[in-house]
């Protein structure tokens, strides 16, 4: 598996040299949202706003009505929570082009509560006008500003940063609503978000060889979830549906999927796998992981529990296993 | 008669009593928001008549109607702002937000004095499926924004006003706020943001009224001294007696390189309606509950009409 250090940095300075429209703003978190380079690169073009969230927000707003892109980027917890209100009315209503990075989702972050994004998505899934994407690669995170590009309205990209792995090739972009199917199979189907989908891609060689049929897909776009992939993958679980997601069970993935599952009266038992009905604490992210079973042996339990067998996995076979990436392996059919 | 003032005097002066009896008369029978109009007469006709530099209406006289298919989204890319009766959005005009959406029926009414709206046009206010609604909102006539959740339109015209100057614009950019909005971080945040970047192709122009909803600010959370604080933010601040068209005007045009100018306009919620002072200090939304109570105010009502004929000064 390959990993990439800082990849918005860099892919944002050269994807915005020829988008004079598009302005970047931060909140007072530069560095820590890997802007520091669009800074250096187009100072008249950046825009330092301090810890004014509330009024960066409908700041964004005013500049795009005047036909400017601006991208705020700050901690997810300082848009949802604090400046809900100046989302929903400064950008959302009047269907703006603004476009909110929003870092930290779930365990990314050892500093607790406060900068924990657990119940981001929940909440702006029930936002009008809003398109929710999420990234769980460094191709995600390259493509999704051409993705962001052709929405004509406002959107929130939950961000992974630092040094992130690429699963999936370069030559296969993020696209809207477009989930990716990463293995087919025929007892359980696994729909995975952002972080969670690595942990999957881990546990996905040890669950085959103990003969596993395992559909895995990776959602990278939260609303609009009308995507025809969702029923059709989840028709094929003869044991179940599951979801894994580094958010609340409440709101994200699995509510979502529940919703598309119901209304196709699609009758199959779902698992969901989240951080829960609770708020976390501050610890390093493998911990947070493995303390809220959404790491690749938390996976597993919960499968054996699915199925209604053990598998004989154990801890150490999950930790030694290698993460089956798509990068080399090209299509699917060669799955 | 005001026979020795300039044209443009009696102009807003007209203007500002018509607004004033035009409220009054709607409140009486449908109850509203009129304080604000006896307080908020004289800023908002010389915004329009004197200050801003705004292109004819683009509006239809008869604001057309508004349901759940007209709100903006991508399924409806041509809905309709409320900011057309503000006239065209070119380099060289002002544009105007309008802060307080709760003082709509005083922008109605100035609308109609200055000739943007029909006077038919008020009578869709606050009825079901219109766009004239009771708090504003960006489809209504006059208004850009929602406004309503204090503090945000300040915030948004600021961000406007920073695009504009990206864009090399002349056009200034007004903003109409209420003095309970300085209860709000976010318009704090908005003056420390716009005083760091510099910010001055803007306008703010406040009705300090000293009221709210409970009734005075100064019982309910106090936000002076307004002046000092605003300068410590780094405003440039002119305070004037905000019924009186000729500070105002002069006020508009004082030089604030670097920095915003604000223009805290001191006024009376009973202004020009000596009735209403039986009700002070609850005053935010006025409602007549008996037909005696309807039967003075007509009666004043006509009183101030006719003084309207003969020349007094509402």
């Amino acid at each position: 598996m390959e990993m990439h250090k800082r990849v918005h940095a860099r892919n944002l300075v050269a994807w915005a040299e020829s988008r004079p429209e598009v302005l970047v703003l931060s909140g007072d978190l530069t560095s820590s949202c890997e802007i520091d380079t669009f800074r250096d690169s187009y100072p008249e073009r950046f825009f330092s706003m301090g810890l004014t969230e509330q009024n960066t927000m409908s700041f964004c707003a005013g500049l795009a009505r005047e036909g400017f892109v601006p991208m705020m980027h700050t901690f997810a917890v300082f848009m949802y929570r604090r400046a809900l209100d100046q989302i929903e009315m400064s950008i959302c209503y009047p269907n703006l082009r603004v476009r909110m990075f929003g870092f930290l989702p779930g365990v990314t972050t050892p500093g607790g509560a406060t900068h924990q994004a657990t119940n981001d998505v929940g909440v702006f899934r029930t936002l009008p006008n809003l398109t929710v994407l999420e990234t769980g690669d460094a191709t995600d995170v390259e493509s999704v500003l051409d993705l962001s590009e052709q929405i004509d309205g406002p959107v929130y990209i939950r961000m992974i940063r630092g040094e992130i792995p690429r699963l999936f090739p370069t030559s296969e972009p993020m696209r809207l609503d477009t989930p990716r199917v990463l293995s087919e199979g025929t007892d359980i189907t696994l729909f995975t978000t952002g972080i969670c989908t690595e942990e999957a891609l881990r546990a996905g060689m040890l669950l085959k060889s103990k003969g596993v049929s395992l559909e895995h897909v990776h959602v990278s776009t939260l609303k609009p979830f009308d995507s025809p992939q969702i029923t059709a993958s989840a028709a094929k679980a003869a044991h179940g549906v599951v979801t894994m997601e580094n958010h609340s069970t409440i709101g994200g993935l699995g509510s979502a999927v529940a919703e598309r599952m119901a209304e196709a009266g699609l009758s199959r038992p779902l698992t969901r796998i989240g951080l829960g009905d609770r708020y976390l604490h501050g610890s390093s992210k493998r911990y947070l992981m493995a303390e809220y079973g959404i790491d690749a042996y938390g996976l597993v339990r919960r499968l054996e529990e699915v199925l209604g067998e053990p598998l004989g996995i154990t801890a150490e076979e999950v930790a030694a296993s290698p993460v089956k990436t798509y990068v080399s392996e090209g299509q699917l059919e060669a799955l | 008669m005001t026979t020795t003032a300039e044209h443009w005097q009696t102009e807003i002066r007209r203007a500002a009593r018509g607004v004033r009896l035009r409220v009054l008369e709607h409140t009486i029978e449908h109850g509203g928001y009129l304080s604000q109009a006896c307080s908020s007469a004289e800023m908002l006709t010389t915004l329009y008549l004197r200050a801003m530099k705004l292109g004819p209406s683009e509006g239809p006289m008869i604001p057309p109607p508004f349901g759940k298919d007209d709100v903006p989204g991508a399924g409806n890319p041509s809905h309709h702002s409320g900011a057309a009766y503000n006239g065209p959005k070119a380099p060289h005009y002002d544009r105007f937000f309008f802060s307080p959406t709760h003082y709509a029926l005083s922008l109605y009414a100035t609308l109609i004095e200055v000739g943007r709206l029909a006077p038919e046009g008020l009578a869709q206010f606050n009825q079901d499926g219109s766009s004239v609604e009771m708090i504003g909102g960006e489809h209504s006539p006059g208004h850009e924004v929602n406004g309503g959740s204090f503090g945000q339109a300040v915030s948004q015209a600021a961000g406007v006003a920073v695009a504009r100057r990206l864009k090399g614009e002349p056009g200034h950019v007004w903003v109409f706020m209420s003095d309970g909005e300085f209860q709000e971080g976010q318009t704090w945040e908005s003056f420390l943001t716009m005083a760091f970047h510099q910010v001055d192709n803007l306008t703010v122009v406040v009705d300090m009224n000293n009221q709210q909803v409970d009734g005075r600010m100064s019982d309910v959370m106090a936000i002076e001294p307004l002046p000092e604080k605003l300068r410590a933010f780094g405003a440039e601040v002119v305070v004037v007696n905000g019924h009186d068209i000729e500070a105002i005007q002069a006020a508009t045009e004082t030089e604030h390189p670097g920095r915003p100018l604000v223009i805290l306009g001191y006024t009376s919620p009973t202004q020009g309606l000596e009735i209403l002072q039986e009700r002070y200090p609850y005053l935010h939304y006025v409602r007549f509950k008996s037909e005696d109570e309807r039967r003075r105010y007509r009666e004043f009502l006509a009183l101030k009409r006719s003084e309207e004929v003969t020349g007094g000064d509402a």
